[in-house]
């Protein structure tokens, strides 16, 4: 029997999905063997876009797509893979969601390009070059550039079987779902590979879970206002956490890191807009609404991992 | 600005005060603007701040949220909690662009239906005033 054929594509990504899947170390040799690896961009494998393009459709098993879909590159081989690919994977919260680098929504291209190229303090740009899509060199060579698009999670481009949420996902929760892919044993599709509970569910902190009323916060902190106590619920002495409409797989690390959850693991089921959920269930944790004003730039909190998959997906221009 | 446009209200009241105050403006002819599309909702503590971005999203000009005066709540504390869901919604709604003045909460009781009618029309008022919601046929 031929083993199932494996595609991995980093496009707005930082790479960080990749190396937790390089983190499954034992656990990856064992998926190495069971899988053939046709194509690995642009990280791991010297592989071709036209080699990609040149297989044939539905010629691979599983398709993994890390990072969002942020300029003309992006979105071309989004659809390549999707054509290629029995099975589409977003994988890690960028693909799922739009991530971090979402949060460019907020801002228009002019606006980011004049920051990066012209307007920072260490920047010397006295002619304001900023980055073409074509140039011509020595009058006959001509290069081009992607361009660059609002960042987008993957399932606005083309149709995606399977999300896995994570920033990067957790390396136990990918083995998990290696395992459930090479099995079969996967759930409908359109959904989330995931056990399908909140942090707060596998948080120790929860005092819900040693039997414990769950207490509303009386004050807004923020992580600089100093370390939280031992074993108490980080939302109860009043960090903004979102672990209770995220996905727990992680296994709520950061919360026993002292680390608030931020929403990576993407929603917990049946949730359309996380930003928009967890501001619900923020505000209902609230023990008044002079609280609501405290805290610190709602947007960023709220939507640090899902601006693009949300209702609004960007900051309205006009 | 479109001759033709007439907006579209969405207004989310709480069974036990807003609806019944809806209700009694009826009963006592006071009469409000058409724009207006009332869904009734158990409580205001009901009110996710999904339902009012759906809203908005799939063409809604304008979203009044309805619930009891505070200590008046059927279940005690739906509208203490749905006024800090709704103002924390309304600076992240603020933060992306959209207009506040879009979206409103108010308390109207069941015997408050002159006041329903009232702050119907200056909804609505508000609203034409504003102009058709930029998310409507694709925003920029």
């Amino acid at each position: 029997m031929s083993k199932p054929k494996l595609a991995y594509y980093l496009a707005g990504g930082c790479g960080g999905c990749d190396i937790a899947v390089v983190d499954l170390s034992e656990a990856l040799v064992d998926v190495a063997l069971a899988v053939d690896i046709v194509f690995w961009a642009p990280t791991v494998a010297d592989a071709k876009y036209k080699d990609l393009e040149a297989m044939p459709d539905g010629s691979i098993d599983v398709g993994l797509f890390s990072g969002n879909v942020r300029n003309s590159e992006h979105e071309h081989i989004a659809k390549v893979l999707r054509q290629k690919c029995k099975i589409l994977i977003a994988f890690g919260i960028c693909a799922a969601c739009g991530g971090i680098k979402g949060l460019v929504n907020l801002h228009t291209t002019e606006q980011l390009l004049d920051k990066a190229y012209i307007n920072t303090f260490s920047t010397d740009n006295p002619e304001k070059v900023l980055p073409q899509t074509t140039v011509t060199v020595d009058g006959k060579y001509e290069l081009t550039l992607p361009t660059l698009m609002d960042a987008r999670a993957l399932d606005q481009v083309v149709k995606v079987d399977y999300y896995i949420g994570g920033c990067p996902p957790y390396h136990e929760h990918i083995a998990k779902a290696f395992t459930a892919l090479l099995s079969g044993q996967l759930p409908p599709p359109g959904s989330w590979i995931t056990m399908g509970k909140a942090v707060c569910e596998v948080c120790d902190r929860n005092p819900v879970l040693k039997g414990k009323p769950k207490k509303l916060a009386t004050t807004v902190k923020r992580t600089i206002d100093g370390a939280p106590s031992e074993d108490g619920c980080l939302l109860e002495e009043g960090y903004l956490c979102l672990g209770p409409v995220t996905q727990g797989d992680c296994g709520s690390k950061c919360p026993a890191a002292n680390m608030p959850c931020r929403g990576c693991g993407g929603p917990i089921p049946g949730v359309k807009d996380f930003g928009l959920r967890a501001i619900s269930a923020i505000a209902s944790m609230l023990d008044n609404e002079e609280l609501v004003d405290q805290i610190p730039d709602p947007v960023h909190l709220f939507y640090r991992y899902t601006l693009p998959s949300s209702f609004l997906g960007k900051r309205l221009k006009r | 600005m479109n001759m033709a446009w007439e907006p579209r209200l969405i207004v989310i009241a709480c069974h036990w005060c807003t609806y019944a105050g809806a209700d009694l403006a009826g009963s006592l002819r006071y009469s409000y603007p058409p724009t207006v599309h009332i869904i009734r909702v158990p409580c205001s503590g009901r009110v996710e701040p999904e339902f009012i971005a759906e809203a908005l999203k799939r063409g809604a000009d304008g979203v009044f949220i309805g619930g009891c005066h505070f200590g008046d709540c059927h279940y005690k504390e739906g509208n203490y909690k749905a006024i800090r869901r709704f103002k924390l919604f309304k600076r992240v709604a603020t933060d992306l662009g959209i207009e506040p003045e879009r979206i409103q909460l108010e308390w109207i009781s069941g015997s408050e239906g002159k006041r329903f009618s009232e702050a119907m029309t200056e909804f609505d008022a508000k609203i034409r005033e504003l102009g058709p919601n930029p998310l409507k046929g694709g925003a920029q």
